[in-house]
């Protein structure tokens, strides 16, 4: 039972390992907790989520393995099995239900009926791991029916039981972000360029010694520890045809948070134009000019486009051309502002390298980039990151 | 084995934190705590402590702190100094060997409470430098050959403000532990633990006015618990009369002695500017 949770919570995305099961075992064994539903989901809350955006899929995979039924957390479940439609009303429907739903004619039909009201109700709201509640007219229950679990009927037991985690008051803390952010981590370690910067904290031997053998007496000498002291400014791309890469670009933008100290982002959409904005929820109201970001930051800052190039050519050759707003110069004029500006830029392009060729402004960017357009993928990204390292003339 | 933890008289924890804090206690795995500014994090390790009697050790994390500091520090300049001095301690380099608060956790006679506090502060590589030592428990001094060997593992709180990730192999080894912000019922149990015989009518009041302060869209730094705390000392030592505070909306009049909960002038002008309009809308 236990080992199926794990393997469920796996599956939904939740990275526990072998190591907290055993934790839980032990936990178990040495009755940290009193016999009791809520404590287990508490512990087992603690030990196998270590991340408060996870919150609320370890509520609906708790949910899901604990009542022992199926739900379609993420995919749609092919069938409605047999033995549960019957379980659901033999289990949770009180005598009078029963004899209602009795009435409707013999079992088979009943189950059929349900069937289909079930699977109805679950094409309606594909996709959504929310309880459905139908509430009323329906002859098989009457607080509503949820296909994660088998709430038919008003008052069961497992309610009570169940109320905490059913609650899912982390709703909206699940950021849907991958963990899996380290190898991009890694990837972005190449670089690192450490420089000495900051409070003079480390000895230096050698101009110690340089300055005692001067000076006759000893003479000590502090420098400042290294550090990555790469800057980078990082542009994402927004709306449109980004969503299908949203995934993607979050991870590498969680990995990037973690990794430098000197990042600054900011959003565009389809193509760079006088101002940019770093709050989509106001992208309106609080702009910020293209103008004071190439005097703001200095030279050597390293400048990352993330975006699909997918656009219409005017998009960027004219000016006027932008599907937003009347830009007074053309998006190529600010790109090769940016680019002369900068000499360490990269773009990086969530789509796959083969179709490229085939639009025509990803070609046209990719030209303005001086070809300095990566995939994002793994190996990609290491290639940009050579490339935003390389010295610079 | 120590009692259970069930929160303390000044410090109210909710079922949840309870299951977490035994299991870290009991099984003496790091309890890695989460959440919101001022919603008590660095206190509950004060009031574990306290609860189980134990002493703390505090170590709290700055964005220059390394993980060999929590060890043990070697201060060779001291040494090449009284080396120079001809000073006779120079001969034993124990001297110069600093305990860090990690040494000190593991040698102290009473078993105590470690408090890592802010963990994400310190360069990404910091947990991971702690892997080993907060495993087994143990480290080597290599400039006297010693072994530092934990009597008795120590209780482990650790507290994170998200602005960094943590590396899953760190995470693996904690139980981990999110402090939500409280809702109503939670808060006014705080409310009472730390003011105890308080105006239930100037609570209800003033617990009003709070969440709905906390809903206006667009504040840079929400108002929390411990916010809230000192906004209700405030209006108890000002003895602000209670209609006052009654059928005030935040966004048609500023709360009174708002610096209390508003730490950012930004903010204070956005309310500011929200009553304005709502009184224009009135009139």
């Amino acid at each position: 039972m236990l080992l199926n949770f794990l393997d469920e919570l796996r599956k939904a995305g939740i990275r526990a390992s072998l190591k907290e099961h055993l934790t839980l075992l032990e936990a178990l064994d040495s009755d940290v907790i009193e016999r009791r539903p809520e404590e287990f989901y508490y512990l087992a809350r603690a030990t196998y989520v270590k991340d408060e955006g996870l919150l609320d899929r370890f509520d609906q995979v708790f949910d899901k393995v604990f009542r022992g039924v199926f739900s379609e957390l993420g995919e749609k479940q092919a069938s409605i099995p047999e033995e549960w439609l019957r379980a659901v009303t033999e289990k949770f429907l009180t005598d009078e239900e029963r004899a209602a739903i009795e009435e409707l004619g013999d079992r088979d039909e009943i189950m059929e009926t349900l069937r289909k009201r079930l699977e109805e109700q679950d094409e309606e709201h594909h996709g959504g791991n929310k309880w459905i509640g139908t509430g009323g007219t329906s002859p098989f229950g009457h607080s509503g029916y949820n296909p994660a679990g088998v709430r038919i009927g008003g008052e069961s037991r497992h309610r009570r039981a169940i109320k905490v985690w059913e609650k899912r008051e982390f709703a909206n803390l699940d950021s849907s972000r991958e963990l899996g952010t380290r190898n991009i981590k890694v990837a972005l370690r190449r670089l690192r360029r450490f420089a000495r910067e900051g409070a003079a904290e480390e000895l230096d031997l050698d101009a110690t010694i340089r300055g005692t053998a001067k000076q006759g007496w000893l003479d000590i000498r502090m420098r400042p520890e290294r550090h990555n002291a790469v800057k980078l400014l990082l542009f994402l791309d927004v709306g449109g045809s980004m969503d299908d890469h949203v995934k993607v670009t979050e991870e590498l933008f969680s990995a990037a948070t973690s990794e430098f100290k000197n990042m600054e982002f900011f959003y565009f959409h389809n193509c760079l134009y006088e101002s940019v904005w770093k709050d989509n929820s106001r992208r309106w109201g609080e702009r910020v000019p293209t103008w004071d970001l190439l005097h703001k930051f200095g030279h050597d800052y390293k400048i990352v486009f993330v975006g699909d190039a997918a656009m219409s050519p005017y998009e960027i050759a004219w000016p006027g051309g932008s599907v937003e707003h009347m830009n007074e110069e053309a998006g190529e004029v600010w790109l090769q502002r940016v680019v002369d500006t900068y000499p360490a830029v990269a773009w990086l392009n969530p789509k796959p390298q083969r179709t490229w060729e085939y639009s025509q402004s990803t070609q046209m960017i990719r030209q303005i980039m001086g070809g300095r357009m990566f995939p994002m993928t793994l190996d990609g990204l290491d290639d940009a990151m050579r490339e935003l390292s390389r010295k610079q003339g | 084995m120590t009692q259970r933890f069930n929160g303390t008289e000044n410090y109210v924890a909710t079922d949840d934190l309870k299951v977490a804090v035994n299991a870290a206690v009991t099984l003496r795995r790091p309890l890695l705590v989460k959440g919101e500014p001022g919603t008590g994090k660095t206190v509950l390790a004060h009031e574990i402590a306290k609860a189980i009697d134990a002493p703390l050790i505090e170590w709290g994390v700055k964005s220059t702190t390394k993980a060999q500091q929590g060890l043990y520090e070697y201060d060779a300049v001291a040494r090449l100094r009284d080396g120079q001095l001809g000073d006779e301690r120079v001969h034993d380099i124990s001297n110069y060997i600093r305990k860090g608060k990690l040494w000190e956790a593991f040698t102290s006679p009473q078993l105590p409470v470690l408090l890592i506090d802010e963990i994400d502060k310190a360069d990404i590589e910091f947990p991971n430098d702690l892997l080993q030592e907060l495993d087994r428990m143990q480290f080597d001094v290599y400039e006297t050959g010693e072994r530092i060997v934990a009597k008795e593992r120590p209780i482990v709180v650790i507290t994170s403000n998200n602005e960094k990730e943590l590396p899953d192999a760190f995470l693996r080894r904690c139980f981990f532990h999110y402090i939500k912000f409280p809702d109503d019922e939670t808060m006014r149990e705080i409310i009472d633990v730390h003011f105890p015989g308080i105006q239930k009518r100037l609570v209800t009041h003033a617990l009003e006015v709070f969440y709905k302060v906390r809903e206006v869209p667009g504040l840079k730094k929400k108002p929390s618990t411990s916010e809230l705390l000192d906004w209700l000392k405030l209006l108890l030592v000002e003895d602000m009369p209670l209609d006052v505070l009654q059928s005030q909306d935040p966004t048609s009049a500023i709360p009174p002695l708002h610096g209390a909960l508003l730490k950012n002038e930004a903010d204070v002008m956005l309310l500011e500017r929200l009553a304005f309009m709502a009184r224009r809308e009135n009139r």
